[in-house]
């Protein structure tokens, strides 16, 4: 009885989903989210500049030319090169790729650890939600850039660790924002309903909490791959992050660019653009993900 | 009221204490310890026996649980003792410090407060126009643009601005000299940093100034208070305002509290001894004194406000009794 009303409903969604095409929705969204849309295309051409790197410059990233050294930007070198005579363009061109895997990677395991610890948090209660909630207040009020010091000293730099580092105190800031909104689901009585069917713990959170905080779970996630870049930039310009030769940005703020600001200034100018740009376009599209998914929130 | 005040103070000892457990053992995590360093940087040979010294005249060779015990101690009853690197004893190694971070703080502080309510005040009053839009884009690049960068780049601007109208490029000021001992050159210097510190931190401000002005426009008394003939700058200021400011005190609140330990990448950046050096330079000199003793400040400034920013609620919004 249940399955074939199931299945009629489904046939309904689905012939109203034939009735607008992703490419309407695209055009849709775009209208009504212009300013997010703008930040998707930011987003779209880091990914592509990432991906494609290697047929977009001649160059190497990590090639030393020593008879360019700090080249003023021409028709060779668009954005001029470094002190070790390697093209900016290029670097930027392959510093999206680490700043992509970095902000990816840190922002998925952040988020869903978080997811996981905020829903088990509301759920269980009592005494674990008591004990789980103080070891988010400590990592809250814990200096970041400390626990990402010790991290880094403790495992040594390298992107693995970086990402690490900067995991930790994302978990916390989720598990919070996605407690808050478990706690009340847990009390809508279809939670009560599947716990009275006698499912067990792990099916009442995974098929019937954890959809139901998706929202706030997207929303952070947007988020965090903004902060992610940033922080790895904050960090492998402190020399504590991303190691040479490998293209960062923050890494190619390092060093050189300080010293030569005044003579070259394209080492110092360009990877802040890139940096600036990219959590731009994430921060915008975030916040046009979050205007979509949660009204209660909106622009904020 | 007075229940409720101490429930929260004692709620601050178990974030204390973990604050204690994670800062001791993340210390000891990193291999190597401050012996071995102290003397790998001499470059002579060392043998063992003068490491095992070393180690006993700090105290790093008893039981684990003993340290930890004595640090935990030691900081309730505010006996911090001395800088296992330099020596010195910790209070004047972060007074030294304090002074310019506070400075720097406060500085940056009132920059984000002055371009933020104003700004997130014009954004809502004037939604979905240009000026909105400009003000948006404004905030959000606040959050996208590094601030260190934007340090890089104030540094940078000096430079060509000054050479290009004096003919000389000017820099701020290296040394630190305290406000009352010369102003100007006190401000010249630490002015830069909390512009570039204050602008991204208005950008946060500025959203929150706006979405709570717009969500306190749509009451009801907001209408009656315009129906009944006021001014518009009456009603923007002493009704709206007034009742918009309660989510931005929080979040300028939590930011002060960031600022005091944050501030790592901006003291680098502008070459500024402040707290964020020394924090740095603990941690890479595995000074495990030094390092808990900075940690447990800035968390304890970080709880201390959390504390007085849900205090102030309840004297800037009267509804709010905490019982």
């Amino acid at each position: 009885m249940t399955t074939t009303s199931e299945a009629a409903v489904e046939a309904q969604i689905e012939e109203l989903e034939e009735k607008t095409p992703w490419t309407q929705a695209a055009l849709k969204m775009a209208k009504k989210q212009p300013v997010g849309v703008a930040g998707l295309l930011v987003v779209i051409a880091m990914i592509f500049a990432g991906l494609f790197a290697p047929w977009l410059t001649p160059y190497h990233p990590e090639y030393n030319s020593f008879e360019h050294m700090l080249t003023a930007p021409n028709a060779d070198f668009w954005l001029g090169t470094d002190q070790f005579g390697r093209d900016i363009f290029t670097r930027i061109l392959y510093g999206a790729q680490t700043a992509l895997f970095v902000g990816f990677s840190a922002a998925t395991i952040g988020a869903v650890g978080g997811l996981v610890l905020g829903v088990a948090s509301a759920y269980f209660g009592g005494m674990f939600d008591l004990v789980l909630q103080r070891v988010m207040d400590v990592f809250m009020a814990f200096p970041l850039i400390i626990l990402a010091l010790a991290v880094v000293a403790t495992l040594g730099p390298g992107t693995e660790n970086v990402i690490i580092a900067i995991t930790i105190p994302f978990i916390p800031q989720c598990a919070r924002v996605v407690r808050s909104n478990a706690l009340a689901i847990r009390e809508i009585p279809y939670v009560d309903a599947a716990r009275a069917l006698g499912f067990g713990h792990a099916r009442i959170i995974l098929r019937h909490m954890v959809p139901n905080v998706m929202a706030p779970f997207l929303i952070l996630f947007t988020a965090f791959v903004g902060q992610a870049i940033l922080l790895e930039a904050s960090l492998s310009y402190l020399g504590m992050g991303v190691q040479e030769p490998t293209p960062a940005w923050g890494l190619m703020l390092q060093g050189g660019a300080e010293e030569y600001a005044e003579s070259a200034p394209w080492v110092a100018v360009w990877p802040g653009v890139a940096i600036s740009l990219a959590v731009f376009g994430f921060n915008l599209f975030g916040d046009a993900v979050r205007d979509t998914l949660d009204p209660r929130l909106r622009s904020r | 009221m007075s229940k409720y005040i101490l429930k929260r103070v004692l709620l601050m000892i178990p974030t204390l204490i973990g604050a204690g457990i994670l800062v001791f053992f993340l210390m000891r995590l990193i291999p190597g310890d401050v012996c071995e360093l102290r003397f790998a940087g001499t470059g002579l040979y060392v043998d063992q026996e003068q490491i095992d010294i070393c180690r006993s005249n700090l105290g790093i060779d008893r039981p684990i649980f003993i340290q930890f015990f004595d640090f935990m101690w030691g900081f309730f009853t505010f006996n911090y003792g001395e800088s296992m690197w330099t020596g010195k004893p910790i209070t004047t190694e972060i007074g030294l410090r304090f002074e310019l971070s506070l400075q720097i703080a406060i500085m940056a502080t009132l920059v984000a407060i002055v371009i933020s309510i104003p700004l997130g005040a014009i954004s809502a009053i004037k939604q979905d126009t240009w000026l909105d839009y400009f003000v948006r884009a404004f905030s959000i690049a606040g959050i996208a643009i590094p601030s260190f960068w934007l340090g890089i780049m104030i540094i940078l601007g000096l430079l060509i601005i000054t050479q290009s109208m004096t003919g000389v490029p000017w820099m701020p000021p290296i040394e630190y000299k305290p406000i009352w001992e010369d102003p100007i050159h006190n401000i010249s210097q630490l002015i830069w940093p909390a512009v570039a510190t204050g602008y991204r931190y208005s950008a946060v401000a500025t959203r929150m100034t706006r979405s709570a002005l717009l969500e306190v426009l749509r009451e009801d008394y907001i209408r009656t208070a315009r129906a009944k003939g006021l001014v518009e700058k009456v009603v923007i200021n002493r009704h709206a305002l007034k009742n918009s400011m309660l989510p931005v005190v929080t979040i300028i609140g939590i930011e002060f509290a960031f600022l005091m330990g944050g501030l790592v990448v901006t003291e680098q950046v502008f070459n500024l001894n402040g707290l964020g050096k020394l924090f740095v330079e603990s941690v890479s000199n595995h000074d495990y004194a030094m390092t808990q003793a900075l940690v447990m400040l800035v968390v304890l400034i970080f709880v201390v406000t959390n504390f007085v920013i849900d205090l102030t609620y309840a004297w800037l919004d009267p509804r709010i009794r905490y019982s």
